[in-house]
Protein backbone atom coordinates (compact mmCIF):
# COMPACT_ATOMS: atom_id res chain seq x y z
CA UNK A 1 0.00 0.00 0.00
CA UNK A 2 1.13 3.38 -1.00
CA UNK A 3 1.20 5.95 1.56
CA UNK A 4 1.24 9.28 1.44
CA UNK A 5 3.89 9.61 4.57
CA UNK A 6 6.36 7.80 1.38
CA UNK A 7 6.02 10.84 -0.09
CA UNK A 8 6.78 12.70 2.25
CA UNK A 9 9.86 10.79 2.96
CA UNK A 10 10.76 10.80 -0.43
CA UNK A 11 11.03 14.72 -0.58
CA UNK A 12 13.47 14.88 2.93
CA UNK A 13 15.47 11.93 1.39
CA UNK A 14 15.52 14.48 -2.20
CA UNK A 15 16.43 17.37 0.41
CA UNK A 16 19.16 15.52 2.39
CA UNK A 17 20.56 14.23 -1.24
CA UNK A 18 20.46 18.41 -2.57
CA UNK A 19 22.70 19.21 0.64
CA UNK A 20 24.99 16.63 0.32
CA UNK A 21 26.01 18.12 -2.97
CA UNK A 22 26.10 21.20 -2.27
CA UNK A 23 28.54 20.04 0.88
CA UNK A 24 30.83 18.04 -1.70
CA UNK A 25 31.24 20.84 -4.06
CA UNK A 26 31.97 23.12 -1.11
CA UNK A 27 34.60 20.30 -0.28
CA UNK A 28 36.25 20.18 -4.06
CA UNK A 29 35.77 23.81 -4.28
CA UNK A 30 37.84 24.40 -1.27
CA UNK A 31 40.65 22.92 -1.84
CA UNK A 32 40.56 23.91 -5.62
CA UNK A 33 40.82 27.48 -4.37
CA UNK A 34 44.12 26.50 -2.82
CA UNK A 35 45.49 23.95 -5.20
CA UNK A 36 44.53 26.39 -8.13
CA UNK A 37 45.47 29.51 -5.93
CA UNK A 38 41.65 30.97 -6.77
CA UNK A 39 40.84 33.63 -4.91
CA UNK A 40 38.02 34.25 -7.28
CA UNK A 41 35.55 31.09 -6.59
CA UNK A 42 36.27 31.59 -2.55
CA UNK A 43 33.13 33.91 -2.39
CA UNK A 44 30.69 30.80 -4.43
CA UNK A 45 31.55 28.66 -1.56
CA UNK A 46 30.24 31.09 1.26
CA UNK A 47 26.99 31.48 -0.45
CA UNK A 48 27.03 27.64 -0.26
CA UNK A 49 27.23 27.68 2.78
CA UNK A 50 24.36 29.68 3.23
CA UNK A 51 22.12 27.63 1.81
CA UNK A 52 23.19 24.53 3.03
CA UNK A 53 22.45 26.29 6.99
CA UNK A 54 19.25 26.89 5.49
CA UNK A 55 18.81 23.51 4.34
CA UNK A 56 19.70 22.30 7.94
CA UNK A 57 17.25 24.42 9.48
CA UNK A 58 14.22 22.86 6.77
CA UNK A 59 15.50 19.30 6.91
CA UNK A 60 15.48 18.99 10.82
CA UNK A 61 11.98 20.87 10.63
CA UNK A 62 10.40 18.49 8.32
CA UNK A 63 11.58 15.33 10.26
CA UNK A 64 10.19 16.60 13.14
CA UNK A 65 6.76 17.62 12.06
CA UNK A 66 6.51 14.13 10.51
CA UNK A 67 7.60 12.26 14.08
CA UNK A 68 5.01 14.37 15.53
CA UNK A 69 2.33 13.91 12.96
CA UNK A 70 2.79 10.57 12.22
CA UNK A 71 4.41 8.80 14.69
CA UNK A 72 6.30 6.75 12.93
CA UNK A 73 7.48 3.55 14.04
CA UNK A 74 10.35 0.60 13.36
CA UNK A 75 11.92 1.53 9.96
CA UNK A 76 10.11 4.81 9.63
CA UNK A 77 11.25 6.15 12.96
CA UNK A 78 14.68 4.95 12.25
CA UNK A 79 14.95 6.34 8.72
CA UNK A 80 13.74 9.67 10.21
CA UNK A 81 16.04 9.30 13.55
CA UNK A 82 19.02 9.34 11.05
CA UNK A 83 18.17 11.70 8.58
CA UNK A 84 17.80 14.13 11.48
CA UNK A 85 21.75 12.96 12.70
CA UNK A 86 23.19 12.98 8.53
CA UNK A 87 21.42 16.77 8.70
CA UNK A 88 23.87 17.63 11.18
CA UNK A 89 26.92 15.94 10.10
CA UNK A 90 26.78 17.91 6.70
CA UNK A 91 26.09 21.03 8.13
CA UNK A 92 29.49 20.52 9.99
CA UNK A 93 31.21 18.92 6.74
CA UNK A 94 30.24 22.62 5.13
CA UNK A 95 31.88 24.62 8.37
CA UNK A 96 35.01 22.93 7.89
CA UNK A 97 35.18 23.51 4.02
CA UNK A 98 34.25 27.08 5.21
CA UNK A 99 37.49 26.98 7.46
CA UNK A 100 39.51 25.35 5.02
CA UNK A 101 38.53 28.27 2.75
CA UNK A 102 39.77 30.70 5.74
CA UNK A 103 43.44 28.73 5.58
CA UNK A 104 43.35 29.24 1.94
CA UNK A 105 42.57 32.53 2.09
CA UNK A 106 46.06 33.17 4.17
CA UNK A 107 47.94 30.79 2.01
CA UNK A 108 46.91 32.60 -0.77
CA UNK A 109 48.87 35.86 0.00
CA UNK A 110 52.14 34.20 0.15
CA UNK A 111 54.26 32.11 -2.41
CA UNK A 112 53.37 28.62 -2.55
CA UNK A 113 55.24 26.27 -0.04
CA UNK A 114 55.68 23.66 -1.88
CA UNK A 115 53.51 21.07 -4.44
CA UNK A 116 50.27 20.29 -3.05
CA UNK A 117 50.02 16.41 -3.93
CA UNK A 118 48.61 14.46 -0.56
CA UNK A 119 45.91 17.34 0.41
CA UNK A 120 43.87 16.82 -3.33
CA UNK A 121 44.06 12.89 -2.65
CA UNK A 122 42.82 13.77 0.87
CA UNK A 123 40.07 16.30 -0.20
CA UNK A 124 38.84 13.54 -3.23
CA UNK A 125 38.94 10.73 -0.82
CA UNK A 126 36.68 12.85 1.39
CA UNK A 127 34.53 14.15 -0.81
CA UNK A 128 33.67 10.03 -2.62
CA UNK A 129 33.28 9.36 1.68
CA UNK A 130 30.59 11.60 1.81
CA UNK A 131 29.22 11.08 -1.79
CA UNK A 132 28.82 7.10 -0.76
CA UNK A 133 27.54 7.83 2.55
CA UNK A 134 24.76 9.37 1.54
CA UNK A 135 23.85 7.28 -1.65
CA UNK A 136 23.93 4.44 0.65
CA UNK A 137 21.61 6.23 3.33
CA UNK A 138 19.22 6.62 -0.09
CA UNK A 139 19.60 3.09 -0.88
CA UNK A 140 19.94 1.44 2.38
CA UNK A 141 23.06 -0.03 1.97
CA UNK A 142 24.49 -1.34 4.65
CA UNK A 143 27.59 -2.80 2.63
CA UNK A 144 28.44 0.63 1.05
CA UNK A 145 28.21 2.49 4.42
CA UNK A 146 30.84 -0.30 5.75
CA UNK A 147 33.21 1.06 3.00
CA UNK A 148 32.75 4.74 3.49
CA UNK A 149 34.24 3.66 7.43
CA UNK A 150 37.12 1.67 6.18
CA UNK A 151 38.24 4.60 4.17
CA UNK A 152 38.87 6.51 6.78
CA UNK A 153 41.77 4.47 8.18
CA UNK A 154 43.77 6.19 4.49
CA UNK A 155 42.62 9.98 5.45
CA UNK A 156 43.81 9.51 9.01
CA UNK A 157 46.98 7.87 7.18
CA UNK A 158 47.19 10.50 4.09
CA UNK A 159 46.82 13.42 7.41
CA UNK A 160 49.75 11.80 9.25
CA UNK A 161 52.23 11.70 6.44
CA UNK A 162 51.29 15.38 5.38
CA UNK A 163 51.87 16.65 8.95
CA UNK A 164 55.33 14.71 9.36
CA UNK A 165 56.45 16.10 6.04
CA UNK A 166 55.17 19.56 6.74
CA UNK A 167 57.12 19.40 10.06
CA UNK A 168 60.28 19.21 7.96
CA UNK A 169 59.55 22.18 6.40
CA UNK A 170 59.23 24.23 9.67
CA UNK A 171 62.26 22.88 11.05
CA UNK A 172 64.47 24.01 8.13
CA UNK A 173 62.91 27.20 8.19
CA UNK A 174 60.88 29.30 10.30
CA UNK A 175 59.49 31.50 7.69
CA UNK A 176 57.44 28.14 6.65
CA UNK A 177 55.39 28.09 9.91
CA UNK A 178 52.63 30.23 9.24
CA UNK A 179 51.99 28.53 5.72
CA UNK A 180 52.66 24.99 7.16
CA UNK A 181 50.37 25.40 10.10
CA UNK A 182 47.73 26.63 7.33
CA UNK A 183 48.38 23.44 5.63
CA UNK A 184 48.25 21.36 8.49
CA UNK A 185 44.95 22.57 9.47
CA UNK A 186 43.40 22.45 6.18
CA UNK A 187 44.28 18.56 6.34
CA UNK A 188 43.07 18.51 9.53
CA UNK A 189 39.71 19.61 8.10
CA UNK A 190 39.81 17.14 5.49
CA UNK A 191 40.07 14.32 7.86
CA UNK A 192 37.39 15.94 10.12
CA UNK A 193 35.06 15.39 6.85
CA UNK A 194 36.25 12.14 6.64
CA UNK A 195 34.76 11.54 10.20
CA UNK A 196 31.55 13.18 9.90
CA UNK A 197 31.20 10.71 6.18
CA UNK A 198 32.26 7.55 8.39
CA UNK A 199 29.15 9.10 11.04
CA UNK A 200 26.71 8.50 8.81
CA UNK A 201 27.80 5.25 7.15
CA UNK A 202 27.18 4.37 10.83
CA UNK A 203 24.14 5.99 11.08
CA UNK A 204 23.34 4.06 7.92
CA UNK A 205 24.13 0.38 8.68
CA UNK A 206 22.01 1.58 12.03
CA UNK A 207 19.21 2.52 9.84
CA UNK A 208 19.33 -0.74 7.99
CA UNK A 209 19.84 -3.48 10.41
CA UNK A 210 19.06 -1.76 13.45
CA UNK A 211 22.42 -2.40 15.20
CA UNK A 212 24.69 0.41 16.57
CA UNK A 213 28.38 -0.07 15.98
CA UNK A 214 29.59 3.27 17.25
CA UNK A 215 32.69 3.46 18.98
CA UNK A 216 33.26 -0.55 18.51
CA UNK A 217 30.54 -0.91 21.87
CA UNK A 218 28.92 -3.86 20.55
CA UNK A 219 31.96 -5.68 19.60
CA UNK A 220 33.27 -5.40 22.97
CA UNK A 221 30.12 -6.66 24.81
CA UNK B 1 8.04 -16.25 35.81
CA UNK B 2 5.21 -17.21 33.50
CA UNK B 3 2.15 -16.66 34.47
CA UNK B 4 0.13 -18.02 31.57
CA UNK B 5 1.48 -20.63 29.00
CA UNK B 6 -0.56 -21.49 26.01
CA UNK B 7 0.89 -24.43 24.09
CA UNK B 8 -0.07 -25.57 20.44
CA UNK B 9 -3.35 -24.09 20.96
CA UNK B 10 -6.40 -24.34 18.01
CA UNK B 11 -9.23 -23.01 17.98
CA UNK B 12 -11.90 -23.70 15.69
CA UNK B 13 -15.97 -21.71 15.09
CA UNK B 14 -17.39 -24.60 13.41
CA UNK B 15 -15.43 -25.09 10.28
CA UNK B 16 -13.21 -21.72 10.53
CA UNK B 17 -9.56 -22.04 12.47
CA UNK B 18 -9.64 -18.97 14.18
CA UNK B 19 -6.47 -19.56 16.15
CA UNK B 20 -3.64 -21.66 14.46
CA UNK B 21 -1.21 -23.44 16.70
CA UNK B 22 -0.33 -20.56 18.99
CA UNK B 23 2.55 -20.73 21.54
CA UNK B 24 2.99 -18.19 23.83
CA UNK B 25 4.27 -17.17 27.17
CA UNK B 26 3.08 -14.21 29.08
CA UNK B 27 5.18 -13.20 32.17
CA UNK B 28 3.76 -12.73 35.75
CA UNK B 29 3.09 -8.68 36.59
CA UNK B 30 3.90 -6.98 33.21
CA UNK B 31 1.69 -5.73 30.60
CA UNK B 32 1.70 -7.59 27.23
CA UNK B 33 -0.11 -6.39 24.35
CA UNK B 34 -1.66 -8.47 21.28
CA UNK B 35 -1.84 -6.44 18.05
CA UNK B 36 -2.90 -7.37 14.78
CA UNK B 37 -5.34 -6.01 12.10
CA UNK B 38 -9.22 -7.07 12.87
CA UNK B 39 -10.13 -10.88 12.49
CA UNK B 40 -6.52 -11.97 13.20
CA UNK B 41 -7.93 -13.76 16.30
CA UNK B 42 -6.28 -11.72 19.07
CA UNK B 43 -9.72 -11.17 20.99
CA UNK B 44 -10.04 -14.65 20.45
CA UNK B 45 -6.77 -15.70 22.20
CA UNK B 46 -6.94 -13.08 24.87
CA UNK B 47 -11.11 -15.03 25.54
CA UNK B 48 -9.44 -18.05 25.73
CA UNK B 49 -7.34 -17.25 29.48
CA UNK B 50 -10.71 -17.13 30.91
CA UNK B 51 -12.65 -19.46 29.24
CA UNK B 52 -14.99 -17.33 27.55
CA UNK B 53 -15.22 -18.46 24.48
CA UNK B 54 -17.05 -21.67 25.83
CA UNK B 55 -20.22 -19.63 26.27
CA UNK B 56 -20.07 -19.88 22.10
CA UNK B 57 -21.72 -22.18 20.21
CA UNK B 58 -19.84 -24.47 18.01
CA UNK B 59 -16.29 -23.95 19.33
CA UNK B 60 -13.65 -26.60 19.36
CA UNK B 61 -10.72 -25.64 21.35
CA UNK B 62 -7.37 -28.30 21.03
CA UNK B 63 -4.19 -27.40 22.81
CA UNK B 64 -3.30 -25.71 26.50
CA UNK B 65 -3.99 -23.07 28.52
CA UNK B 66 -1.76 -22.97 31.77
CA UNK B 67 -2.49 -20.89 34.50
CA UNK B 68 0.49 -21.45 36.92
CA UNK B 69 1.32 -24.65 35.44
CA UNK B 70 -2.07 -25.98 35.42
CA UNK B 71 -4.21 -26.67 32.07
CA UNK B 72 -7.38 -24.30 32.27
CA UNK B 73 -9.09 -26.69 29.71
CA UNK B 74 -8.60 -29.59 32.09
CA UNK B 75 -12.22 -31.17 33.22
CA UNK B 76 -11.58 -30.45 36.88
CA UNK B 77 -11.11 -26.87 36.62
CA UNK B 78 -13.96 -24.97 37.85
CA UNK B 79 -14.55 -22.16 35.66
CA UNK B 80 -16.19 -19.58 38.05
CA UNK B 81 -13.37 -19.70 39.88
CA UNK B 82 -11.17 -19.45 37.00
CA UNK B 83 -12.94 -16.44 36.02
CA UNK B 84 -12.19 -15.07 39.85
CA UNK B 85 -8.73 -15.14 39.23
CA UNK B 86 -8.48 -14.30 35.40
CA UNK B 87 -10.78 -10.81 35.06
CA UNK B 88 -11.63 -8.99 32.26
CA UNK B 89 -12.07 -5.74 31.31
CA UNK B 90 -14.18 -5.32 28.07
CA UNK B 91 -14.71 -2.88 25.38
CA UNK B 92 -17.12 -0.77 26.61
CA UNK B 93 -17.91 -0.39 30.09
CA UNK B 94 -20.58 -2.67 30.96
CA UNK B 95 -21.37 -1.65 34.63
CA UNK B 96 -24.31 -3.23 35.92
CA UNK B 97 -27.65 -0.68 36.22
CA UNK B 98 -26.90 -0.76 39.86
CA UNK B 99 -25.31 1.77 42.09
CA UNK B 100 -21.70 2.36 42.25
CA UNK B 101 -21.22 0.91 45.37
CA UNK B 102 -23.38 -2.52 44.37
CA UNK B 103 -21.26 -2.90 41.50
CA UNK B 104 -18.16 -3.11 42.99
CA UNK B 105 -19.37 -5.34 45.73
CA UNK B 106 -21.57 -7.70 42.98
CA UNK B 107 -18.37 -10.11 42.48
CA UNK B 108 -17.80 -10.65 46.18
CA UNK B 109 -21.49 -11.69 47.04
CA UNK B 110 -21.19 -13.56 44.37
CA UNK B 111 -18.21 -15.67 45.90
CA UNK B 112 -19.43 -15.88 49.02
CA UNK B 113 -18.76 -12.63 50.60
CA UNK B 114 -21.27 -11.51 52.34
CA UNK B 115 -20.08 -9.70 55.63
CA UNK B 116 -20.89 -5.94 55.61
CA UNK B 117 -17.89 -4.63 57.01
CA UNK B 118 -15.66 -6.57 54.80
CA UNK B 119 -17.45 -5.62 51.67
CA UNK B 120 -17.35 -1.62 52.73
CA UNK B 121 -13.82 -2.02 53.15
CA UNK B 122 -12.82 -3.89 50.01
CA UNK B 123 -14.81 -1.22 47.79
CA UNK B 124 -12.83 1.54 49.10
CA UNK B 125 -9.68 -0.53 48.55
CA UNK B 126 -10.89 -1.37 45.13
CA UNK B 127 -12.08 2.40 44.45
CA UNK B 128 -9.04 3.80 45.24
CA UNK B 129 -6.75 1.39 43.76
CA UNK B 130 -8.71 2.81 40.33
CA UNK B 131 -8.61 6.50 41.44
CA UNK B 132 -12.38 6.66 41.85
CA UNK B 133 -12.33 6.92 45.73
CA UNK B 134 -12.13 10.82 46.11
CA UNK B 135 -14.65 11.24 43.38
CA UNK B 136 -17.26 9.24 44.31
CA UNK B 137 -16.91 8.16 48.19
CA UNK B 138 -20.21 10.49 48.75
CA UNK B 139 -22.00 9.00 45.63
CA UNK B 140 -21.64 6.00 46.17
CA UNK B 141 -25.36 5.10 46.25
CA UNK B 142 -25.60 6.67 42.04
CA UNK B 143 -26.58 4.46 39.68
CA UNK B 144 -23.02 3.59 38.05
CA UNK B 145 -24.71 4.46 34.65
CA UNK B 146 -24.76 7.79 35.33
CA UNK B 147 -21.06 8.17 35.43
CA UNK B 148 -19.08 9.72 32.42
CA UNK B 149 -17.28 6.57 30.29
CA UNK B 150 -13.98 6.95 31.78
CA UNK B 151 -15.59 7.04 35.17
CA UNK B 152 -17.31 3.51 34.25
CA UNK B 153 -14.62 2.02 33.10
CA UNK B 154 -12.54 2.97 36.23
CA UNK B 155 -15.42 1.40 38.01
CA UNK B 156 -15.59 -2.01 35.67
CA UNK B 157 -11.59 -2.59 36.47
CA UNK B 158 -12.83 -1.88 40.12
CA UNK B 159 -15.15 -4.31 40.10
CA UNK B 160 -12.45 -6.72 38.61
CA UNK B 161 -9.80 -5.68 41.23
CA UNK B 162 -12.28 -6.16 43.81
CA UNK B 163 -12.49 -9.98 43.59
CA UNK B 164 -8.36 -9.98 44.08
CA UNK B 165 -8.00 -11.83 40.52
CA UNK B 166 -4.24 -12.56 39.54
CA UNK B 167 -4.65 -12.08 36.13
CA UNK B 168 -6.41 -8.92 34.25
CA UNK B 169 -7.57 -9.23 30.29
CA UNK B 170 -8.31 -6.16 28.73
CA UNK B 171 -10.00 -6.21 25.32
CA UNK B 172 -9.66 -2.57 23.93
CA UNK B 173 -10.23 -1.39 27.29
CA UNK B 174 -10.15 2.72 25.74
CA UNK B 175 -11.95 2.55 22.56
CA UNK B 176 -14.75 4.10 23.60
CA UNK B 177 -12.80 6.96 25.10
CA UNK B 178 -11.24 9.97 24.22
CA UNK B 179 -7.60 10.80 24.65
CA UNK B 180 -7.78 12.34 27.76
CA UNK B 181 -9.96 9.52 29.20
CA UNK B 182 -7.60 7.02 27.57
CA UNK B 183 -4.18 8.53 29.34
CA UNK B 184 -5.87 8.00 33.06
CA UNK B 185 -6.64 4.56 32.04
CA UNK B 186 -3.15 3.35 31.30
CA UNK B 187 -2.01 5.31 34.01
CA UNK B 188 -4.07 3.33 36.00
CA UNK B 189 -2.81 0.19 34.16
CA UNK B 190 0.93 0.90 35.13
CA UNK B 191 -0.42 0.87 38.84
CA UNK B 192 -2.00 -1.88 38.42
CA UNK B 193 0.45 -4.11 37.15
CA UNK B 194 2.67 -3.84 40.45
CA UNK B 195 0.06 -6.23 41.48
CA UNK B 196 -1.61 -7.99 38.69
CA UNK B 197 -0.04 -9.78 35.35
CA UNK B 198 -1.94 -7.58 32.79
CA UNK B 199 -3.08 -8.78 28.64
CA UNK B 200 -4.80 -6.10 26.60
CA UNK B 201 -5.79 -6.64 23.36
CA UNK B 202 -5.58 -2.96 21.64
CA UNK B 203 -6.05 -1.37 17.77
CA UNK B 204 -4.11 1.41 19.05
CA UNK B 205 -0.44 0.69 18.28
CA UNK B 206 0.73 3.71 20.08
CA UNK B 207 -0.60 2.81 23.12
CA UNK B 208 0.98 -0.30 23.05
CA UNK B 209 4.17 1.15 22.53
CA UNK B 210 3.49 3.51 25.49
CA UNK B 211 2.02 0.79 28.05
CA UNK B 212 3.42 -2.99 27.34
CA UNK B 213 6.18 -4.30 28.39
CA UNK B 214 6.02 -7.78 25.57
CA UNK B 215 4.04 -7.57 22.57
CA UNK B 216 2.73 -10.07 20.55
CA UNK B 217 1.61 -9.44 16.66
CA UNK B 218 -0.98 -11.72 15.36
CA UNK B 219 -1.99 -12.27 11.86
CA UNK B 220 -4.82 -14.50 10.26
CA UNK B 221 -5.04 -16.55 13.30
CA UNK B 222 -1.25 -17.05 13.84
CA UNK B 223 1.14 -15.63 16.30
CA UNK B 224 3.37 -13.66 13.89
CA UNK B 225 6.03 -12.22 16.15
CA UNK B 226 6.49 -12.06 20.28
CA UNK B 227 9.37 -9.82 21.41
CA UNK B 228 9.78 -6.86 23.99
CA UNK B 229 7.53 -4.20 23.09
CA UNK B 230 10.68 -1.91 22.64
CA UNK B 231 12.25 -4.17 20.10
CA UNK B 232 8.61 -5.11 18.38
CA UNK B 233 8.31 -0.78 17.79
CA UNK B 234 12.32 0.13 16.71
CA UNK B 235 13.33 -2.91 14.72
CA UNK B 236 11.75 -5.98 14.96
CA UNK B 237 11.76 -9.04 13.47
CA UNK B 238 9.51 -10.11 10.74
CA UNK B 239 8.54 -8.17 7.65
CA UNK B 240 4.82 -8.79 8.12
CA UNK B 241 4.90 -7.00 11.58
CA UNK B 242 6.87 -4.14 10.16
CA UNK B 243 4.41 -3.26 7.23
CA UNK B 244 2.18 -3.46 10.09
CA UNK B 245 3.11 -1.31 12.65
CA UNK B 246 4.54 1.21 9.81
CA UNK B 247 0.99 1.50 8.46
CA UNK B 248 2.44 -0.40 5.22
CA UNK B 249 -0.34 -3.49 5.38
CA UNK B 250 -2.69 -4.17 3.03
Amino acid sequence: MERHFDEELKELKDRLLYMSGLTEAMITDSVKALVERREDIIEEIYKKEEEVNLLQIEIDDRAIKMIALHQPAAVDLRFLITAIKINSELERMGDMAINICQATRELLKQPLLKPLIDIPRMAEIARKMVKDSLDAFVKQDAVLAKSVCERDDEVDDLKDQVFRELLTYMMSDPNAIQRAMDLILISRHLERIADHSTNIGEEVIFLVQGKDIRHHIAEQK
Amino acid sequence: MNKIEVKNLSLFYGDFQALKDINIAFKEKVITALIGPSGCGKSTLLRCFNRMNDLIEGVRIYGEVNLDGKDIYSKDVDVVELRKRVGMVFQRPNPFPLSVFDNVAYGLKVHGKTKREKIEEIVERSLKATGLWDALKDKLALPATELPLEQQQRLCIARVVAIEPEVILMDEPCSALDPIATAKIEELMFELKKKYTIVIVTHNMQQAARISDYSGFMLLGELVEFNTTNKLFTNPDNQNTQDYITGRFG
